[in-house]
């Protein structure tokens, strides 16, 4: 049978080459879209999330634009030992604000996922200014020139432009972004409207110093709460499942 | 281009029939091997697609995810390591230290542990760090060296927010707070220095006794040989958490330090931490309750 099929009667023929080669890229074009339509299936709702206070926005653009994820991955993939070494696998709903996200691919350094909360505010800076004081074997560069002022006067214009691409930041956190900024990274300041705006973000002197705003401590802010938003003692994968 | 298939005279084969100046194609068809192997592959695909989640709106027939996949083969080891984690659970520290089969399952679990979770701060071998990240391999402790200190101290953490048992205790900053002025903390500093022998100025020394007992001693007592009731360190010794020499012992005056050390409790089963703290007595410095 296959014998007898020749392309020459595709091959002479214009239209019939023309309707078979339409209805082939279709088919390629259908299978990449059609799962698209569903794709509000596929966003889980989890308790906790919220949106990045302004500090931890900062430093997570200092993380960006460090290249810290070329290094990093901060995604716990669902296997036994990665959640034995890291804890539990990471869901979606953990990047849900995160533009762009920040999965990334190589492991050089540890996945950071969950490294929010595990050591303290001293040891990262301590760290970041010089890893192998800490970690002789580490191959991590010194990042101790982010002891520098934190340039955040266009900090709203950041909360704006995130929103713009769907982050639910409310007009008064946008308004309030500069007092935000500088609540958490001064314990000495009064948290009432920051506490409001942000639930479960803790204020410190991260790195080490209440007087300036540093990139240091957005950067700590940032990593301090990575994995920390939800609690998985309430969460079990059938409440997550997708629907 | 002529279009009638024909033998080729010289390897006898079927031509395609096509031709190009007098040069024939030989028709060449795909290995059979290779053919039927891509067929069963776009075979296996399709089945592949019925069995197993491969679109947003279909869950498979096997019903079979990621998720339920690495449950089950947690819940499976957690079950395999159950009997010794309830039996190291059930037991006081001091039988796990003592009872060899208790002691050998805490040592190898603790180990682990400690690699994973506190090594980053305590070193690989529990030496500690320059800069407040005490070695834990010594018999120099803030907070006791006994099974049950050391238990408590993972558990809880030190000045951890979250955790209300947390070993809490607070230095004041005594020049930025104004307590002292910056002539006092250089006279303390001095003291301090005298404490173990190391003093370079007398008279400052002297001058700053008189300062350590009316500000330093409640806390680090009156030889400045600390307080482990409230974390305070011994001045006394050659063992400095934050750096021994003068330039550094200003700054602990000055500014104050206020280590920070996570809550466990929240992190790790009581299990982990029971064999936590049993390999970290085991380090080296590890005293009687």
């Amino acid at each position: 049978m296959f014998k007898k099929f020749s392309h020459a009667l595709i091959e002479k023929n214009l239209i019939l080459m023309g309707v078979l080669s339409l209805i082939t890229v279709s088919i390629g074009g259908l299978v990449q879209i059609v799962p698209l339509f569903a794709v509000e299936t596929t966003i889980e709702r989890v308790e906790g999330i919220r949106p990045y206070t302004p500090l931890e926005l900062a430093g997570r653009d200092i993380y960006v634009r460090e290249g810290c994820y070329t290094c990093h991955s901060q995604m716990i993939r669902p296997f036994r030992d990665e959640a034995e070494r890291y804890g539990h696998y990471s869901l979606a709903a953990e990047s849900l604000y995160d533009h762009p996200f920040q999965w990334g691919s190589k492991r050089t350094g540890p996945d950071l996922a969950r490294v929010g909360g595990r050591y303290s505010d001293d040891w990262h800076s301590a760290h970041l200014r010089s890893p192998r004081d800490l970690v002789p074997e580490s191959v991590m560069p010194p990042y101790a020139f982010l002891d520098r002022p934190l340039d955040y006067r266009d900090i709203a214009a950041a909360l704006r432009g995130q929103r713009a691409v769907g982050v639910p930041y409310t007009d008064a956190m946008i308004a309030n972004a500069a007092a935000d900024l500088e609540a958490q990274a001064r314990p000495e300041m009064d948290p009432a409207g920051f506490a409001g705006r942000y639930a479960n973000a803790r204020q410190s002197a991260f790195d080490g110093d209440g007087r300036t705003v540093t990139e240091m401590d957005a950067l700590v802010a940032y990593l301090q709460m990575l994995g920390t938003l939800v609690r998985f003692g309430d969460v079990t994968p059938e409440r997550v499942r997708q629907q | 281009m002529a279009s009638t298939p024909e033998k080729d005279a010289v390897s006898g084969r079927e031509t395609t029939g096509h031709e190009w100046d007098g040069i024939r194609e030989l028709n060449t068809p795909l290995p059979r091997w290779w053919l039927y192997s891509f067929y069963a592959c776009i075979a296996f695909a399709a089945l592949w697609v019925v069995l197993y989640p491969a679109l947003p709106f279909s869950t498979g027939l096997t019903g079979w995810t990621a998720r339920g996949s690495i449950g089950e083969e947690l819940a499976r080891h957690a079950a395999e390591q159950e009997p010794r984690l309830a039996a190291i659970r059930e037991a006081t520290l001091e039988e796990i230290r003592s009872e060899p089969a208790l002691r050998a399952y805490a040592m190898a679990g603790g180990r682990v542990a400690f690699g994973n979770n506190c090594a980053a701060c305590h070193g690989a071998g529990g030496q500690g760090a320059p800069g407040g990240f005490p070695s834990l391999a010594d018999d120099d402790w803030l907070w006791g060296g006994s099974l049950s200190a050391i238990e408590a101290t993972i558990r809880h953490g030190i000045r951890t927010p979250e955790d209300d048992q947390a070993r809490t205790s607070m230095m004041p900053r005594f020049l930025a707070d104004g307590m002292l002025k910056a002539s006092q903390v250089n006279d303390v500093a001095e003291h301090v220095l005298d404490l173990s022998g190391r003093a370079t100025d007398r008279a400052a020394a002297a001058r700053g006794a008189a300062l350590f007992a009316e500000n330093c001693a409640a806390c680090h007592g009156d030889r400045g040989t600390g307080n482990r009731e409230m974390g305070a360190p011994n001045l006394a010794d050659q063992v400095w958490l934050y750096g021994g020499d003068k330039r550094a012992i200003v700054q602990s005056i000055a500014y104050a330090r206020v280590g920070v050390m996570p809550a466990w409790g929240q992190r790790l089963d009581t299990a982990v931490i029971k064999m936590l703290a049993v390999y970290v007595h085991a380090l080296g410095g590890g005293e009687a309750e």
